[in-house]
């Protein structure tokens, strides 16, 4: 059988060979000891051609429910809003996708002023001086700032407010167990964290305070306060983790004094795709510039003066320091960084604003509509697009049948806090009209009163 | 003549431009000052550029001009295996019904991706030869921790905890000891003997009863089988270690041997390297990982099972090491990945592998004329040629890697693996026809002429490219890492 990625003929790989001075390839492998040899053939499904592929992955995508065929309302820290055309026509530009790591600038400078950019924009959100060019995901660039926290003041103990991202916390547990720390969470009360536990637990062993703002329930928590109650342990470390499209309206936590602040971009033109790849980022102080983990894009000129950029301070990194480096990280998430620059840059400097408070406007009229049908809502302060309400039964089997009525739900808070049975984490985007608004909350009215 | 920079988004943006346009706001406006103090309300708006759509569109057009990728030329550049990125990769992985989905539906809704995750685990561990694959890793230093997490669990599950030592060999990539600090090991070199392979009586050496792990990737980073991995992993075992495998070499071997039939403990994979995931500039990859069965209980949660024809993430697993990564992976990576495997099956794998290490034997050959080859006998899909010849001549690995450019290639991975001279570490992948990799040899061949006569040229490299070599001593020294007007 032929493949069309593999461009050899039978003729050239008769010259090839005859050039090695090799019979046949097979003796290209004689030094594969004949006992961990691989005889026979690997039992994976037989090669599909293009045409039968195409359709067995589209009847595949077709079994599942899509956000643009449902109407949904399910955020927890992925997001449905709207991604501008050209961001997918900027990242189909295969220099950009099939480029690695731009180690030589003089061929990448397109990828290196991207990224450039991308770090300045970050930055510009986040209040902070220094952004990298990456990480993984939110979660993951979540647990690297409370490593590094540690790393830096050199104490074990790091306090985690429960209304941090349940999977972050996860994550950030998962990584703790490296370097040994103490992970301390801090309850919440009413969907915020609780300060009096905070000021209680907060000791001079502590390494880093970790908070998210808006919170996992939407909510937006009293940065100034924390701040406050660090500062009376001198070298404990701010770590904020925040939805970067939220700091189009609010104040951002570089302005509250924090040391580190992550987040993730997906809420920038990436999709939901089941979790992922979406895109961490990562911002910081000048003073902690050289410990920063992943790639950081600098600017500088060439032998003739022209200004051009290059990857630096790469003595943070793996394949410099071994195992000295800040962070093992390697690959990172630049074609969803990319994304989210040319998602940034459509909506510019007005527009993010306007798509913020979009989001928060919409999601007050549905929390109206929704206490107007006499629909328990729990929230209280403030919050930006999401906030949590409390229904009487299963919320599961209430999403159940909402998808029925062409309605993804919001999330079941009972997943993660079994305390909080019966209680939906509902998120409203500024994809969702008056209409999906007014009918899920009639549709959701009339299950629940059932 | 002055050539005029490019300017970034910041310069070209222009007070009162709009590129957006959103819904309208159609419910009633809220009063957003209600239930939020002042002090949350930001004052100083984001500095983020104002241009139309048409220039935004110049702006990352001109960009991508000014980058190279597979699409563009040959890029052979050692253990990142950059190989053609199928276009129906690409269009699959736009399909509403995987690109739209969120994590948290409820899973009855998402059968058919969970479907596809059940399939691509299924073709992986047939593939590595391993019991259990867990796709949740984001990329291939991810996996390796993941892996050295598990085996520490293992250890610590058995009550051994004085195993606080990962061995790597010196020619190993930098993540893996970085890995091995992360997840709190301390690393140690194993030396490499006089055919490049791992020295066994280094390895009985430093192997004991602290050993954690070895990690080794087979065919090692100089393009070389590791001949006698069954003592090795014999020695480590008997040791009471585990064997780890770096999957980044993998396209060497695929339908040929198998990790798993090698002793190895757990692997991880680069599904954007061997699996045509792209590499989009330096990510985003994937780096699921597999283990033998006595590991099984340890990798991250939930793991993806299926139950009477239905799947299902199993979060019930009480000997995990935990989540590594929110969700599930990088499941759009792992479409493509799985798109690419479907495409070709096992046929077609092991033909992927037999040209890999055809087309880079072929070149080999062909260059160890002029450069010096340190291992002369059969490489796998990738061989480490060293320039101390060249060196001699006053001409750098450096400056032939920079003359290359004005050839129009992306030069090789240099100054890499460590325990060669000058390193040219050369990976031409299977999908580089025959009149590619010649012009490549005959442009290498070349510079080789160039450094003996004409020395400059090469040392002065590049000129045609358009930004000469940057001094990258100033941007550390004095690091500038945003725009400021």
């Amino acid at each position: 059988m032929e493949f069309r990625y593999l461009p050899m003929t039978d003729t050239d790989k008769k010259v090839m060979l005859a050039t090695i001075g090799a019979e046949n390839t097979d003796e290209l492998f004689s030094d594969i000891p004949v006992n961990v040899r691989f005889n026979g053939e690997l039992q994976l499904k037989k090669p599909a051609n293009e045409a039968q592929l195409k359709k067995e992955l589209t009847d595949l995508a077709n079994k599942n429910a899509n956000l643009t065929a449902y109407s949904s309302f399910l955020g927890a820290g992925v997001y449905d809003h709207f991604i501008p055309s050209v961001v997918d026509h900027v990242i189909s530009r295969s220099e950009f996708y099939t480029a690695y790591t731009p180690y030589q600038p003089e061929i990448s400078q397109g990828e290196l002023q991207a990224i450039f950019e991308f770090q300045t924009m970050i930055s510009e959100l986040t209040g902070m001086p220094v952004a990298n060019s990456s990480m993984y995901d939110g979660g993951t660039a979540l647990a690297e700032a409370v490593n590094l926290s540690a790393a830096q003041t050199k104490r074990k103990k790091i306090l985690v407010s429960k209304a941090v991202h349940p999977e972050s916390r996860a994550v950030i547990t998962s990584y703790a167990k490296g370097p040994g720390l103490e992970i301390v969470e801090i309850e919440q009360v009413n969907g915020r964290t609780d300060l009096v536990q905070l000021a209680n637990e907060l000791d001079e062993n502590t390494a880093g305070v970790v908070m998210q703002y808006p919170n996992f329930f939407g909510q937006i928590e009293p940065l100034n306060e924390v701040r406050e109650l660090i500062d009376q342990q001198k070298k404990t470390m701010f770590i904020v983790s925040s939805n970067p499209l939220a700091l189009g309206y609010l104040t951002p936590p570089g302005e509250f004094g924090a040391d580190i602040v992550v987040g993730d971009t997906q809420v920038f033109g990436i999709p939901a795709q089941f979790g992922g790849p979406h895109c961490g980022y990562f911002a910081t102080t000048s003073k902690l510039m050289r410990k920063v983990p992943g790639r950081l894009v600098g600017q500088t000129t060439d032998e003739d003066g022209r200004r051009g950029f290059v990857l630096t301070l790469q003595a943070r990194e793996q394949h410099i320091r071994r195992d000295k480096a800040t962070s093992n990280i390697c690959s990172n998430q630049a074609l969803n960084a990319l994304a989210s620059s040319v998602a940034m840059s459509s909506l510019g400097k007005h527009g993010i604003k306007e798509m913020a408070m979009l989001n928060m406007h919409k999601a007050r009229y549905m929390k109206d509509k929704l206490e107007q049908e006499n629909i328990d809502v729990v929230t209280t302060g403030a919050f930006f697009n999401e906030f949590v309400i409390k229904l009487s039964g299963s919320v599961a089997d209430i999403n159940e049948a909402l998808l029925a009525k062409g309605f993804i739900g919001g999330y079941d808070l009972a997943q993660a806090y079994p305390e909080l049975e019966g209680q939906m984490l509902i998120a409203v985007t500024e994809l969702r009209t008056k209409e999906e608004i007014d009918t899920f909350v009639k549709e959701l009215g009339d299950i629940h009163g059932r | 003549m002055a050539v005029k920079d490019f300017p970034l988004l910041f310069e070209r943006s222009k007070e009162g431009r709009t590129s957006y346009s959103l819904p309208e706001l159609d419910v009633p406006e809220a009063d957003l000052s209600a239930d939020l103090d002042d002090s949350f309300i930001r004052t100083n708006a984001p500095d983020l550029p104002e241009l139309s759509e048409l220039e935004i569109i110049r702006h990352y057009t001109g960009l991508s001009r000014r980058n190279y990728g597979v699409d563009s030329g040959f890029y052979p550049l050692g253990s990142c295996t950059m190989k053609y990125n199928p276009k129906i990769n690409e269009d699959v992985a736009r399909l509403p019904g995987f690109s739209h989905i969120h994590p948290y539906q409820d899973p009855n809704s998402v059968q058919g991706a969970m479907e596809m995750m059940y399939d691509l685990q299924t073709a992986l561990k047939e593939i590595t030869g391993m019991n259990e694959v867990s796709l949740q890793p984001a990329a291939g230093a991810q996996g390796e921790w993941t892996g050295l997490m598990m085996i520490r669990a293992f250890h610590e599950a058995n009550g051994d905890t004085r195993r606080t030592k990962v061995i790597v060999p010196d020619s190993a990539h930098g993540t893996n000891p970085a890995s091995a600090s992360v997840a709190g090991f301390d690393a140690i070199t194993v030396k490499s003997n006089e055919k490049g392979l791992v020295d066994l009586e280094d390895l009985k050496r430093v192997v004991g009863d602290d050993t954690a792990a070895l990690m080794l990737t087979n065919p090692n980073t100089l393009g070389l089988f590791e001949t006698e991995i069954l003592e090795m992993a014999e020695i480590v075992h008997d040791a009471g270690g585990k064997l780890y495998y770096d999957g980044a070499n993998l396209n060497a071997i695929m339908g040929y041997a198998r990790p798993g039939d090698m002793g190895f403990d757990v692997v991880h994979l680069n599904l954007h390297k061997t699996f045509t995931g792209p590499h989009g500039g330096g990510g985003p990859g994937s780096g699921p990982v597999g283990v033998t069965e006595d590991l099984t209980p340890f990798l991250p949660r939930p793991l993806l099972v299926k139950q009477d024809d239905k799947y299902v993430f199993d979060d019930d697993r009480p000997d995990s090491i935990g989540r590594v990564k929110p969700y599930y992976g990088n499941f759009g990576i792992n479409l493509r990945a799985y798109t690419y495997i479907r495409t070709m099956g096992g046929e077609g794998l092991k033909k992927v592998s037999e040209y890999a290490v055809l087309n880079a034997n072929y070149m080999m050959h062909r260059l160890e004329k002029e450069f010096v080859l340190p291992y002369p006998q059969h490489c796998k899909h990738e061989f480490v040629l060293s320039g101390r010849n060249q060196k001699k001549l006053g001409v750098r690995t450096l400056d032939i890697a920079k003359r290359l450019l004005d050839f129009g290639y992306h030069p090789p991975t240099i100054y890499f693996p460590l325990n060669v001279e000058e390193a040219l570490m050369i990976e031409p992948t299977e999908t580089e026809s025959k009149e590619t990799l010649d012009g490549f040899i005959d442009a290498m061949l070349e510079i080789a002429e160039e450094a003996k006569h004409d020395p400059e040229t090469v040392q002065e490299a590049p000129h045609t490219t358009i930004v000469k070599r940057m001094d990258e001593t100033t941007a550390a020294r004095k690091p500038i890492l945003r725009y400021d007007k």
